[in-house]
Protein backbone atom coordinates (compact mmCIF):
# COMPACT_ATOMS: atom_id res chain seq x y z
CA UNK A 1 0.00 0.00 0.00
CA UNK A 2 1.45 3.40 -0.97
CA UNK A 3 1.77 6.18 1.58
CA UNK A 4 -0.84 8.26 -0.26
CA UNK A 5 -3.35 5.41 -0.24
CA UNK A 6 -2.69 4.67 3.42
CA UNK A 7 -3.19 8.36 4.18
CA UNK A 8 -6.48 8.38 2.25
CA UNK A 9 -7.74 5.31 4.15
CA UNK A 10 -6.70 6.85 7.48
CA UNK A 11 -8.40 10.16 6.67
CA UNK A 12 -11.60 8.35 5.57
CA UNK A 13 -11.63 6.23 8.72
CA UNK A 14 -11.01 9.23 10.97
CA UNK A 15 -13.60 11.39 9.25
CA UNK A 16 -16.21 8.64 9.44
CA UNK A 17 -15.49 8.44 13.16
CA UNK A 18 -14.91 12.06 14.09
CA UNK A 19 -17.57 13.76 11.94
CA UNK A 20 -20.49 11.77 13.41
CA UNK A 21 -19.09 12.44 16.88
CA UNK A 22 -18.87 16.19 16.21
CA UNK A 23 -22.40 16.15 14.83
CA UNK A 24 -23.64 14.13 17.82
CA UNK A 25 -21.88 16.59 20.15
CA UNK A 26 -23.64 19.48 18.45
CA UNK A 27 -27.01 17.74 18.75
CA UNK A 28 -26.29 17.10 22.41
CA UNK A 29 -25.40 20.76 23.05
CA UNK A 30 -28.59 21.80 21.26
CA UNK A 31 -30.63 19.47 23.47
CA UNK A 32 -29.01 20.84 26.63
CA UNK A 33 -29.62 24.45 25.69
CA UNK A 34 -33.26 23.68 24.82
CA UNK A 35 -33.88 21.86 28.11
CA UNK A 36 -36.25 23.63 30.51
CA UNK A 37 -34.40 25.55 33.18
CA UNK A 38 -31.09 25.63 31.29
CA UNK A 39 -29.15 28.86 31.65
CA UNK A 40 -31.23 29.95 34.65
CA UNK A 41 -29.30 30.72 37.82
CA UNK A 42 -31.04 30.04 41.14
CA UNK A 43 -29.63 33.33 42.44
CA UNK A 44 -32.19 35.04 40.17
CA UNK A 45 -34.85 33.99 42.71
CA UNK A 46 -32.90 35.40 45.65
CA UNK A 47 -34.68 38.52 47.01
CA UNK A 48 -31.42 39.97 48.30
CA UNK A 49 -30.26 40.72 44.74
CA UNK A 50 -31.35 44.02 43.26
CA UNK A 51 -32.90 44.26 39.78
CA UNK A 52 -29.53 45.39 38.49
CA UNK A 53 -27.82 42.40 40.14
CA UNK A 54 -30.30 39.95 38.60
CA UNK A 55 -29.76 41.62 35.22
CA UNK A 56 -25.98 41.17 35.65
CA UNK A 57 -26.46 37.49 36.50
CA UNK A 58 -28.63 37.05 33.41
CA UNK A 59 -26.05 38.82 31.26
CA UNK A 60 -23.31 36.53 32.59
CA UNK A 61 -25.43 33.46 31.73
CA UNK A 62 -26.29 34.73 28.24
CA UNK A 63 -23.30 33.13 26.43
CA UNK A 64 -24.33 29.71 27.80
CA UNK A 65 -27.72 30.03 26.09
CA UNK A 66 -26.04 30.46 22.71
CA UNK A 67 -25.75 26.99 21.15
CA UNK A 68 -22.63 27.73 19.11
CA UNK A 69 -20.75 29.37 21.99
CA UNK A 70 -21.72 26.49 24.31
CA UNK A 71 -20.64 23.96 21.69
CA UNK A 72 -17.24 25.47 21.09
CA UNK A 73 -16.54 25.94 24.79
CA UNK A 74 -17.52 22.27 25.29
CA UNK A 75 -15.14 21.20 22.50
CA UNK A 76 -12.39 23.35 24.02
CA UNK A 77 -12.97 21.63 27.36
CA UNK A 78 -12.92 18.17 25.76
CA UNK A 79 -9.60 18.94 24.07
CA UNK A 80 -8.18 19.60 27.57
CA UNK A 81 -9.80 16.46 29.03
CA UNK A 82 -12.47 18.50 30.85
CA UNK A 83 -16.00 17.12 30.33
CA UNK A 84 -17.63 19.47 32.81
CA UNK A 85 -19.13 18.87 36.24
CA UNK A 86 -22.02 16.59 37.08
CA UNK A 87 -24.96 18.45 38.65
CA UNK A 88 -26.38 15.41 40.44
CA UNK A 89 -23.06 14.20 41.89
CA UNK A 90 -21.32 17.59 42.05
CA UNK A 91 -18.10 16.00 40.80
CA UNK A 92 -16.10 16.18 37.54
CA UNK A 93 -17.64 13.96 34.86
CA UNK A 94 -14.23 12.53 33.91
CA UNK A 95 -13.70 11.31 37.46
CA UNK A 96 -17.12 9.61 37.57
CA UNK A 97 -16.54 7.92 34.20
CA UNK A 98 -13.06 6.72 35.20
CA UNK A 99 -14.38 5.18 38.41
CA UNK A 100 -17.14 3.25 36.70
CA UNK A 101 -15.66 2.32 33.33
CA UNK A 102 -13.93 -0.79 34.68
CA UNK A 103 -17.17 -2.29 36.06
CA UNK A 104 -18.99 -1.76 32.77
CA UNK A 105 -15.98 -3.04 30.83
CA UNK A 106 -16.00 -6.27 32.82
CA UNK A 107 -19.78 -6.68 32.42
CA UNK A 108 -19.47 -6.13 28.68
CA UNK A 109 -16.49 -8.45 28.31
CA UNK A 110 -18.19 -11.24 30.27
CA UNK A 111 -21.51 -10.72 28.48
CA UNK A 112 -20.01 -10.60 25.00
CA UNK A 113 -17.74 -13.60 25.63
CA UNK A 114 -20.46 -15.83 27.06
CA UNK A 115 -23.09 -14.61 24.57
CA UNK A 116 -20.85 -15.14 21.56
CA UNK A 117 -19.51 -18.49 22.78
CA UNK A 118 -23.00 -19.83 23.49
CA UNK A 119 -24.62 -18.45 20.34
CA UNK A 120 -21.79 -19.50 18.05
CA UNK A 121 -21.35 -23.00 19.50
CA UNK A 122 -25.08 -23.76 19.52
CA UNK A 123 -25.49 -22.50 15.94
CA UNK A 124 -22.50 -24.65 14.91
CA UNK A 125 -23.94 -27.69 16.69
CA UNK A 126 -27.07 -27.38 14.53
CA UNK A 127 -24.89 -28.08 11.48
CA UNK A 128 -23.52 -31.33 12.91
CA UNK A 129 -25.74 -34.31 12.06
CA UNK A 130 -25.15 -35.93 15.47
CA UNK A 131 -26.39 -32.85 17.33
CA UNK A 132 -28.86 -31.41 14.82
CA UNK A 133 -31.80 -33.03 16.64
CA UNK A 134 -31.26 -30.49 19.41
CA UNK A 135 -31.60 -27.52 17.05
CA UNK A 136 -35.40 -27.04 17.51
CA UNK A 137 -34.80 -26.79 21.26
CA UNK A 138 -32.15 -24.07 20.76
CA UNK A 139 -34.41 -22.20 18.31
CA UNK A 140 -37.29 -22.28 20.82
CA UNK A 141 -35.05 -21.21 23.72
CA UNK A 142 -33.49 -18.36 21.76
CA UNK A 143 -36.95 -17.26 20.58
CA UNK A 144 -38.20 -17.20 24.16
CA UNK A 145 -35.13 -15.28 25.33
CA UNK A 146 -35.64 -12.69 22.59
CA UNK A 147 -39.05 -11.99 24.16
CA UNK A 148 -37.55 -11.11 27.55
CA UNK A 149 -36.59 -7.50 28.30
CA UNK A 150 -32.98 -7.10 29.49
CA UNK A 151 -34.28 -5.77 32.81
CA UNK A 152 -36.16 -9.03 33.40
CA UNK A 153 -33.07 -11.05 32.44
CA UNK A 154 -31.13 -9.02 35.02
CA UNK A 155 -33.82 -9.80 37.58
CA UNK A 156 -33.44 -13.54 36.82
CA UNK A 157 -29.67 -13.23 37.32
CA UNK A 158 -30.18 -11.47 40.67
CA UNK A 159 -32.52 -14.26 41.81
CA UNK A 160 -29.95 -16.88 40.72
CA UNK A 161 -27.16 -14.84 42.34
CA UNK A 162 -25.17 -14.94 39.09
CA UNK A 163 -22.72 -12.43 37.59
CA UNK A 164 -24.21 -9.30 35.95
CA UNK A 165 -22.40 -10.17 32.72
CA UNK A 166 -24.64 -13.23 32.42
CA UNK A 167 -27.67 -10.97 31.95
CA UNK A 168 -25.83 -9.12 29.15
CA UNK A 169 -25.04 -12.54 27.64
CA UNK A 170 -28.76 -13.38 27.78
CA UNK A 171 -29.41 -10.35 25.58
CA UNK A 172 -26.55 -11.11 23.16
CA UNK A 173 -26.57 -14.91 22.94
CA UNK A 174 -30.00 -15.47 21.31
CA UNK A 175 -29.32 -12.84 18.65
CA UNK A 176 -25.90 -14.31 17.82
CA UNK A 177 -27.45 -17.78 17.68
CA UNK A 178 -30.32 -16.74 15.38
CA UNK A 179 -28.06 -14.81 13.00
CA UNK A 180 -25.24 -17.39 12.94
CA UNK A 181 -27.75 -20.22 12.53
CA UNK A 182 -29.30 -18.50 9.49
CA UNK A 183 -25.86 -17.83 8.01
CA UNK A 184 -24.61 -21.36 8.54
CA UNK A 185 -27.77 -22.89 7.10
CA UNK A 186 -27.56 -20.62 4.05
CA UNK A 187 -23.88 -21.57 3.71
CA UNK A 188 -24.75 -25.25 4.00
CA UNK A 189 -27.07 -24.98 0.99
CA UNK A 190 -24.36 -23.59 -1.32
CA UNK A 191 -23.38 -25.73 -4.31
CA UNK A 192 -19.74 -26.23 -3.32
CA UNK A 193 -20.71 -27.28 0.21
CA UNK A 194 -23.30 -29.77 -1.08
CA UNK A 195 -20.67 -31.10 -3.48
CA UNK A 196 -18.10 -31.46 -0.66
CA UNK A 197 -20.69 -33.24 1.49
CA UNK A 198 -21.55 -35.59 -1.39
CA UNK A 199 -17.84 -36.43 -1.69
CA UNK A 200 -17.92 -37.58 1.94
CA UNK A 201 -16.28 -34.66 3.78
CA UNK A 202 -16.99 -34.84 7.52
CA UNK A 203 -19.35 -32.33 9.18
CA UNK A 204 -16.49 -30.76 11.16
CA UNK A 205 -14.38 -30.18 8.07
CA UNK A 206 -17.35 -28.83 6.16
CA UNK A 207 -18.02 -26.39 8.95
CA UNK A 208 -14.41 -25.27 9.49
CA UNK A 209 -13.19 -25.25 5.88
CA UNK A 210 -16.29 -24.18 3.96
CA UNK A 211 -19.13 -22.77 6.05
CA UNK A 212 -17.19 -20.61 8.55
CA UNK A 213 -15.05 -18.85 5.91
CA UNK A 214 -18.08 -17.92 3.80
CA UNK A 215 -19.94 -16.59 6.86
CA UNK A 216 -16.94 -14.68 8.25
CA UNK A 217 -17.70 -11.17 6.83
CA UNK A 218 -21.28 -11.22 8.18
CA UNK A 219 -20.08 -12.54 11.54
CA UNK A 220 -17.53 -9.72 11.79
CA UNK A 221 -20.29 -7.20 11.00
CA UNK A 222 -22.41 -8.84 13.69
CA UNK A 223 -19.53 -8.50 16.16
CA UNK A 224 -19.62 -4.72 15.63
CA UNK A 225 -23.40 -4.59 16.07
CA UNK A 226 -23.31 -6.85 19.14
CA UNK A 227 -21.25 -4.24 21.01
CA UNK A 228 -24.12 -1.78 20.49
CA UNK A 229 -26.70 -4.34 21.69
CA UNK A 230 -24.57 -5.13 24.75
CA UNK A 231 -24.24 -1.42 25.61
CA UNK A 232 -28.03 -1.09 25.42
CA UNK A 233 -28.49 -4.09 27.70
CA UNK A 234 -25.94 -2.92 30.23
CA UNK A 235 -28.15 -0.12 31.69
CA UNK A 236 -31.04 -2.25 33.02
CA UNK A 237 -28.57 -4.98 33.98
CA UNK A 238 -26.42 -2.67 36.12
CA UNK A 239 -29.49 -1.03 37.65
CA UNK A 240 -31.19 -4.28 38.60
CA UNK A 241 -27.99 -6.06 39.65
CA UNK A 242 -26.85 -2.93 41.54
CA UNK A 243 -23.44 -2.74 39.85
CA UNK A 244 -21.76 0.70 39.97
CA UNK A 245 -21.02 0.95 36.25
CA UNK A 246 -21.67 3.50 33.53
CA UNK A 247 -25.13 2.07 32.83
CA UNK A 248 -26.20 2.67 36.41
CA UNK A 249 -24.59 6.13 36.27
CA UNK A 250 -26.65 6.96 33.15
CA UNK A 251 -29.82 5.84 34.92
CA UNK A 252 -29.05 7.94 38.00
CA UNK A 253 -28.22 10.91 35.75
CA UNK A 254 -31.56 10.49 33.93
CA UNK A 255 -33.49 10.34 37.20
CA UNK A 256 -31.57 13.38 38.50
CA UNK A 257 -31.96 15.20 35.15
CA UNK A 258 -28.19 15.62 35.07
CA UNK A 259 -27.90 16.53 31.39
CA UNK A 260 -24.15 17.32 31.21
CA UNK A 261 -23.37 13.86 32.59
CA UNK A 262 -25.97 12.12 30.42
CA UNK A 263 -24.78 13.79 27.25
CA UNK A 264 -21.15 12.91 27.96
CA UNK A 265 -22.07 9.28 28.63
CA UNK A 266 -24.13 9.17 25.42
CA UNK A 267 -21.23 10.61 23.42
CA UNK A 268 -18.78 8.18 24.99
CA UNK A 269 -21.01 5.22 24.19
CA UNK A 270 -21.52 6.59 20.65
CA UNK A 271 -17.74 6.71 20.23
CA UNK A 272 -17.38 3.10 21.42
CA UNK A 273 -20.16 2.00 19.04
CA UNK A 274 -18.60 3.86 16.12
CA UNK A 275 -15.14 2.43 16.83
CA UNK A 276 -16.58 -1.11 17.02
CA UNK A 277 -18.49 -0.66 13.75
CA UNK A 278 -15.59 0.98 11.90
CA UNK A 279 -13.20 -1.74 13.09
CA UNK A 280 -15.52 -4.44 11.81
CA UNK A 281 -15.91 -2.54 8.49
CA UNK A 282 -12.13 -2.33 8.10
CA UNK A 283 -11.71 -6.02 8.92
CA UNK A 284 -14.35 -6.95 6.33
CA UNK A 285 -12.61 -4.80 3.71
CA UNK A 286 -9.25 -6.35 4.56
CA UNK A 287 -10.78 -9.83 4.22
CA UNK A 288 -12.32 -8.88 0.87
CA UNK A 289 -8.96 -7.65 -0.45
CA UNK A 290 -7.23 -10.85 0.70
CA UNK A 291 -9.89 -12.95 -1.05
CA UNK A 292 -9.31 -11.00 -4.27
CA UNK B 1 -48.50 -23.32 15.02
CA UNK B 2 -49.20 -20.08 13.16
CA UNK B 3 -52.92 -20.49 13.79
CA UNK B 4 -52.34 -21.05 17.52
CA UNK B 5 -50.11 -17.97 17.59
CA UNK B 6 -52.74 -15.92 15.76
CA UNK B 7 -55.46 -17.05 18.20
CA UNK B 8 -53.26 -16.21 21.22
CA UNK B 9 -52.39 -12.72 19.96
CA UNK B 10 -56.03 -12.09 19.04
CA UNK B 11 -57.27 -13.21 22.46
CA UNK B 12 -54.78 -10.97 24.29
CA UNK B 13 -55.53 -8.06 21.97
CA UNK B 14 -59.34 -8.36 22.23
CA UNK B 15 -59.14 -8.83 26.01
CA UNK B 16 -56.99 -5.71 26.27
CA UNK B 17 -59.40 -3.73 24.10
CA UNK B 18 -62.34 -4.85 26.23
CA UNK B 19 -60.56 -3.99 29.49
CA UNK B 20 -63.40 -1.64 30.56
CA UNK B 21 -65.91 -4.48 30.26
CA UNK B 22 -63.83 -7.33 31.70
CA UNK B 23 -61.82 -5.64 34.47
CA UNK B 24 -63.47 -5.98 37.88
CA UNK B 25 -62.23 -2.50 38.88
CA UNK B 26 -60.62 0.62 37.43
CA UNK B 27 -56.84 0.65 37.16
CA UNK B 28 -56.50 3.30 39.88
CA UNK B 29 -59.28 2.14 42.19
CA UNK B 30 -57.82 1.45 45.62
CA UNK B 31 -59.14 -1.19 48.00
CA UNK B 32 -57.58 0.31 51.10
CA UNK B 33 -58.72 -2.55 53.32
CA UNK B 34 -56.73 -5.09 51.33
CA UNK B 35 -53.26 -3.88 50.35
CA UNK B 36 -50.78 -6.58 49.24
CA UNK B 37 -53.61 -9.15 49.16
CA UNK B 38 -52.88 -12.64 47.82
CA UNK B 39 -54.82 -13.94 44.79
CA UNK B 40 -58.45 -14.65 45.61
CA UNK B 41 -61.79 -14.82 43.84
CA UNK B 42 -62.17 -11.05 44.26
CA UNK B 43 -58.59 -10.25 43.19
CA UNK B 44 -57.37 -12.95 40.75
CA UNK B 45 -53.77 -11.62 40.83
CA UNK B 46 -53.91 -10.05 44.28
CA UNK B 47 -53.47 -6.35 45.00
CA UNK B 48 -50.42 -4.11 45.06
CA UNK B 49 -49.16 -2.15 48.08
CA UNK B 50 -51.68 0.63 47.37
CA UNK B 51 -54.55 -1.88 47.31
CA UNK B 52 -55.11 -1.72 43.54
CA UNK B 53 -56.36 -4.86 41.80
CA UNK B 54 -53.41 -6.29 39.81
CA UNK B 55 -55.65 -8.16 37.36
CA UNK B 56 -57.50 -4.97 36.36
CA UNK B 57 -54.21 -3.11 36.05
CA UNK B 58 -52.83 -5.90 33.88
CA UNK B 59 -55.83 -5.65 31.53
CA UNK B 60 -55.56 -1.86 31.25
CA UNK B 61 -51.76 -2.09 31.00
CA UNK B 62 -52.07 -4.55 28.12
CA UNK B 63 -54.27 -2.03 26.34
CA UNK B 64 -51.68 0.73 26.77
CA UNK B 65 -48.80 -1.46 25.55
CA UNK B 66 -50.68 -3.22 22.74
CA UNK B 67 -52.25 -0.09 21.30
CA UNK B 68 -49.35 2.30 21.58
CA UNK B 69 -46.50 0.00 20.47
CA UNK B 70 -48.18 -0.56 17.06
CA UNK B 71 -48.98 3.17 16.88
CA UNK B 72 -45.31 4.00 17.50
CA UNK B 73 -44.31 1.31 14.99
CA UNK B 74 -46.63 2.87 12.40
CA UNK B 75 -45.12 6.32 13.06
CA UNK B 76 -41.54 4.98 12.81
CA UNK B 77 -42.41 3.09 9.61
CA UNK B 78 -44.00 6.19 8.09
CA UNK B 79 -41.03 8.37 9.03
CA UNK B 80 -38.45 5.85 7.79
CA UNK B 81 -40.41 5.09 4.62
CA UNK B 82 -40.82 8.78 3.73
CA UNK B 83 -37.14 9.53 4.21
CA UNK B 84 -36.10 6.32 2.43
CA UNK B 85 -38.47 7.07 -0.42
CA UNK B 86 -37.14 10.58 -0.91
CA UNK B 87 -33.49 9.47 -0.56
CA UNK B 88 -33.86 6.56 -2.98
CA UNK B 89 -35.77 8.53 -5.61
CA UNK B 90 -33.94 11.85 -5.45
CA UNK B 91 -30.38 10.47 -5.30
CA UNK B 92 -27.43 12.89 -5.37
CA UNK B 93 -26.74 15.26 -2.49
CA UNK B 94 -30.18 14.82 -0.94
CA UNK B 95 -29.66 11.07 -0.71
CA UNK B 96 -26.21 11.62 0.79
CA UNK B 97 -27.60 14.08 3.34
CA UNK B 98 -30.44 11.77 4.40
CA UNK B 99 -28.07 8.79 4.62
CA UNK B 100 -25.58 10.69 6.78
CA UNK B 101 -28.43 11.82 9.03
CA UNK B 102 -29.67 8.23 9.23
CA UNK B 103 -26.17 6.96 10.03
CA UNK B 104 -25.80 9.56 12.75
CA UNK B 105 -29.05 8.45 14.42
CA UNK B 106 -28.23 4.77 13.95
CA UNK B 107 -24.80 5.11 15.55
CA UNK B 108 -26.19 6.76 18.69
CA UNK B 109 -27.07 4.27 21.42
CA UNK B 110 -30.87 4.15 21.56
CA UNK B 111 -31.48 3.66 25.27
CA UNK B 112 -28.88 6.28 26.30
CA UNK B 113 -30.37 8.80 23.87
CA UNK B 114 -33.87 7.99 25.14
CA UNK B 115 -32.67 8.71 28.67
CA UNK B 116 -31.26 12.06 27.54
CA UNK B 117 -34.44 13.05 25.69
CA UNK B 118 -36.64 11.86 28.57
CA UNK B 119 -34.55 13.91 31.03
CA UNK B 120 -35.06 17.06 28.96
CA UNK B 121 -38.85 16.88 29.19
CA UNK B 122 -40.60 18.80 31.96
CA UNK B 123 -41.24 16.89 35.19
CA UNK B 124 -44.88 17.90 35.60
CA UNK B 125 -46.33 15.95 32.66
CA UNK B 126 -49.53 13.97 33.14
CA UNK B 127 -49.44 10.14 32.89
CA UNK B 128 -51.30 10.31 29.55
CA UNK B 129 -48.70 12.68 28.12
CA UNK B 130 -45.87 10.50 29.50
CA UNK B 131 -47.27 7.50 27.61
CA UNK B 132 -47.48 9.44 24.36
CA UNK B 133 -44.01 10.92 24.90
CA UNK B 134 -42.46 7.51 25.65
CA UNK B 135 -43.82 5.88 22.52
CA UNK B 136 -43.18 8.94 20.34
CA UNK B 137 -39.54 8.97 21.46
CA UNK B 138 -39.27 5.26 20.65
CA UNK B 139 -40.61 5.97 17.16
CA UNK B 140 -38.40 9.04 16.67
CA UNK B 141 -35.29 7.02 17.49
CA UNK B 142 -36.26 3.77 15.80
CA UNK B 143 -36.94 4.75 12.18
CA UNK B 144 -33.39 4.40 10.85
CA UNK B 145 -33.43 0.75 9.74
CA UNK B 146 -36.73 1.37 7.91
CA UNK B 147 -35.26 4.31 6.00
CA UNK B 148 -32.30 2.23 4.80
CA UNK B 149 -34.45 -0.74 3.77
CA UNK B 150 -36.99 1.41 1.92
CA UNK B 151 -34.22 3.36 0.16
CA UNK B 152 -32.68 0.10 -1.06
CA UNK B 153 -36.10 -1.05 -2.32
CA UNK B 154 -36.73 2.29 -4.10
CA UNK B 155 -33.35 2.09 -5.86
CA UNK B 156 -34.39 -1.31 -7.23
CA UNK B 157 -37.75 0.00 -8.42
CA UNK B 158 -36.95 3.51 -9.69
CA UNK B 159 -35.60 2.30 -13.05
CA UNK B 160 -38.16 -0.45 -13.59
CA UNK B 161 -40.26 -0.46 -16.75
CA UNK B 162 -43.51 0.73 -15.20
CA UNK B 163 -41.84 3.70 -13.54
CA UNK B 164 -40.04 4.65 -16.76
CA UNK B 165 -43.34 4.34 -18.64
CA UNK B 166 -45.15 6.50 -16.09
CA UNK B 167 -42.42 9.14 -16.48
CA UNK B 168 -42.55 8.91 -20.27
CA UNK B 169 -46.31 9.47 -20.14
CA UNK B 170 -45.67 12.73 -18.34
CA UNK B 171 -46.42 11.82 -14.73
CA UNK B 172 -45.11 14.42 -12.32
CA UNK B 173 -42.23 13.29 -10.01
CA UNK B 174 -44.38 13.47 -6.86
CA UNK B 175 -47.09 11.34 -8.48
CA UNK B 176 -44.50 8.79 -9.64
CA UNK B 177 -43.01 8.75 -6.15
CA UNK B 178 -46.12 8.53 -3.99
CA UNK B 179 -48.55 6.72 -6.32
CA UNK B 180 -46.42 4.35 -8.39
CA UNK B 181 -43.28 3.67 -6.34
CA UNK B 182 -44.79 3.91 -2.85
CA UNK B 183 -47.53 1.43 -3.80
CA UNK B 184 -44.96 -1.23 -4.66
CA UNK B 185 -43.23 -0.73 -1.30
CA UNK B 186 -46.20 -1.78 0.83
CA UNK B 187 -44.80 -5.27 1.61
CA UNK B 188 -41.44 -3.77 2.66
CA UNK B 189 -43.16 -1.21 4.89
CA UNK B 190 -45.43 -3.89 6.40
CA UNK B 191 -42.39 -6.04 7.23
CA UNK B 192 -40.69 -3.09 8.89
CA UNK B 193 -43.85 -2.37 10.88
CA UNK B 194 -44.03 -5.92 12.24
CA UNK B 195 -40.31 -5.85 13.07
CA UNK B 196 -40.78 -2.64 15.05
CA UNK B 197 -43.74 -3.78 17.19
CA UNK B 198 -41.83 -6.31 19.38
CA UNK B 199 -38.80 -4.01 19.55
CA UNK B 200 -40.94 -1.16 20.90
CA UNK B 201 -42.80 -3.44 23.31
CA UNK B 202 -39.47 -4.57 24.76
CA UNK B 203 -38.05 -1.04 24.84
CA UNK B 204 -41.13 0.25 26.67
CA UNK B 205 -40.86 -2.62 29.15
CA UNK B 206 -37.20 -1.82 29.81
CA UNK B 207 -37.80 1.93 30.13
CA UNK B 208 -40.82 1.59 32.40
CA UNK B 209 -39.10 -1.01 34.58
CA UNK B 210 -36.38 1.60 35.11
CA UNK B 211 -39.00 4.21 36.05
CA UNK B 212 -38.45 6.32 32.92
CA UNK B 213 -41.33 5.20 30.75
CA UNK B 214 -45.06 5.20 31.41
CA UNK B 215 -45.66 6.89 34.77
CA UNK B 216 -48.03 5.96 37.59
CA UNK B 217 -50.94 5.59 38.03
CA UNK B 218 -51.32 4.56 34.36
CA UNK B 219 -50.32 0.90 34.01
CA UNK B 220 -48.27 -0.71 31.24
CA UNK B 221 -46.52 -4.07 31.07
CA UNK B 222 -43.23 -2.35 31.85
CA UNK B 223 -44.28 -0.42 34.93
CA UNK B 224 -46.25 -3.41 36.26
CA UNK B 225 -43.00 -5.38 36.04
CA UNK B 226 -41.16 -2.68 37.98
CA UNK B 227 -42.62 -4.23 41.15
CA UNK B 228 -39.93 -6.87 40.62
CA UNK B 229 -37.27 -4.36 41.69
CA UNK B 230 -37.92 -5.76 45.15
CA UNK B 231 -37.00 -9.31 44.21
CA UNK B 232 -37.78 -10.71 47.65
CA UNK B 233 -41.42 -9.77 47.02
CA UNK B 234 -41.37 -11.95 43.91
CA UNK B 235 -40.22 -15.01 45.87
CA UNK B 236 -43.36 -14.68 48.01
CA UNK B 237 -45.61 -13.59 45.13
CA UNK B 238 -44.63 -15.26 41.83
CA UNK B 239 -47.85 -13.98 40.20
CA UNK B 240 -46.03 -10.65 39.85
CA UNK B 241 -44.58 -12.23 36.71
CA UNK B 242 -48.02 -12.23 34.98
CA UNK B 243 -47.13 -9.21 32.73
CA UNK B 244 -43.89 -11.00 31.72
CA UNK B 245 -45.91 -14.08 30.78
CA UNK B 246 -48.23 -11.96 28.63
CA UNK B 247 -45.23 -10.26 27.03
CA UNK B 248 -43.73 -13.67 26.29
CA UNK B 249 -47.00 -14.93 24.79
CA UNK B 250 -47.47 -11.91 22.54
CA UNK B 251 -43.85 -11.62 21.38
CA UNK B 252 -43.50 -15.40 20.98
CA UNK B 253 -46.69 -15.50 18.91
CA UNK B 254 -45.46 -12.62 16.76
CA UNK B 255 -42.24 -14.56 16.17
CA UNK B 256 -44.22 -17.55 14.96
CA UNK B 257 -46.49 -15.40 12.80
CA UNK B 258 -43.63 -13.56 11.15
CA UNK B 259 -40.92 -16.22 11.34
CA UNK B 260 -40.12 -15.72 7.66
CA UNK B 261 -39.51 -12.03 8.39
CA UNK B 262 -37.11 -12.78 11.25
CA UNK B 263 -38.90 -10.92 14.05
CA UNK B 264 -36.56 -10.01 16.87
CA UNK B 265 -33.34 -9.87 14.93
Amino acid sequence: MTVARFGRVAVTALSSLILPLLAAGFLATLLITLAPGFGVDERELDNRFSAEGVANIRRSMAPQRNVLISYFSYLKGVSHGDLGVSRAFDRPVVQLLKERAAVTGINLAVGLSIGWAAGFLLASSGMLRRLSALRPAWVTCSGAMLCIPSALAAFAVVVMNGPAGLAVAMAIGPRIFRYADNLFRAGGRRAHVLCARAKGLSDYRLLVNHIYPSALPELIALAGVSVNIALGAVIPVEVFCDRPGIGQLAWKAALGRDLPLLVNITLMVTAVTLIANRTSDMLIRALGRRAL
Amino acid sequence: MKRVALVLVSVVFVTALAANLIAPAGYEKQFRDSPNARPSRQFPLGTDELGRDRFSRLLYGSRVSLLLAPAAAAFATLLGATLGLVAGYAGGWLEGLILRFTDLFASMPGLFLLFTLRAILPLNVSPGVSVCVTFSLLALLGWTSGARVVRAAVIQVRNSNYVLQARAMGCRPLRVLFIHIAASLRPVAATQFWLYVPVFLLAEANLSMLGLGVTEPLPSWGNLLSELQNYRAFLEAPWLLAPAVLLLIVLGSLQFLFADREVGQ
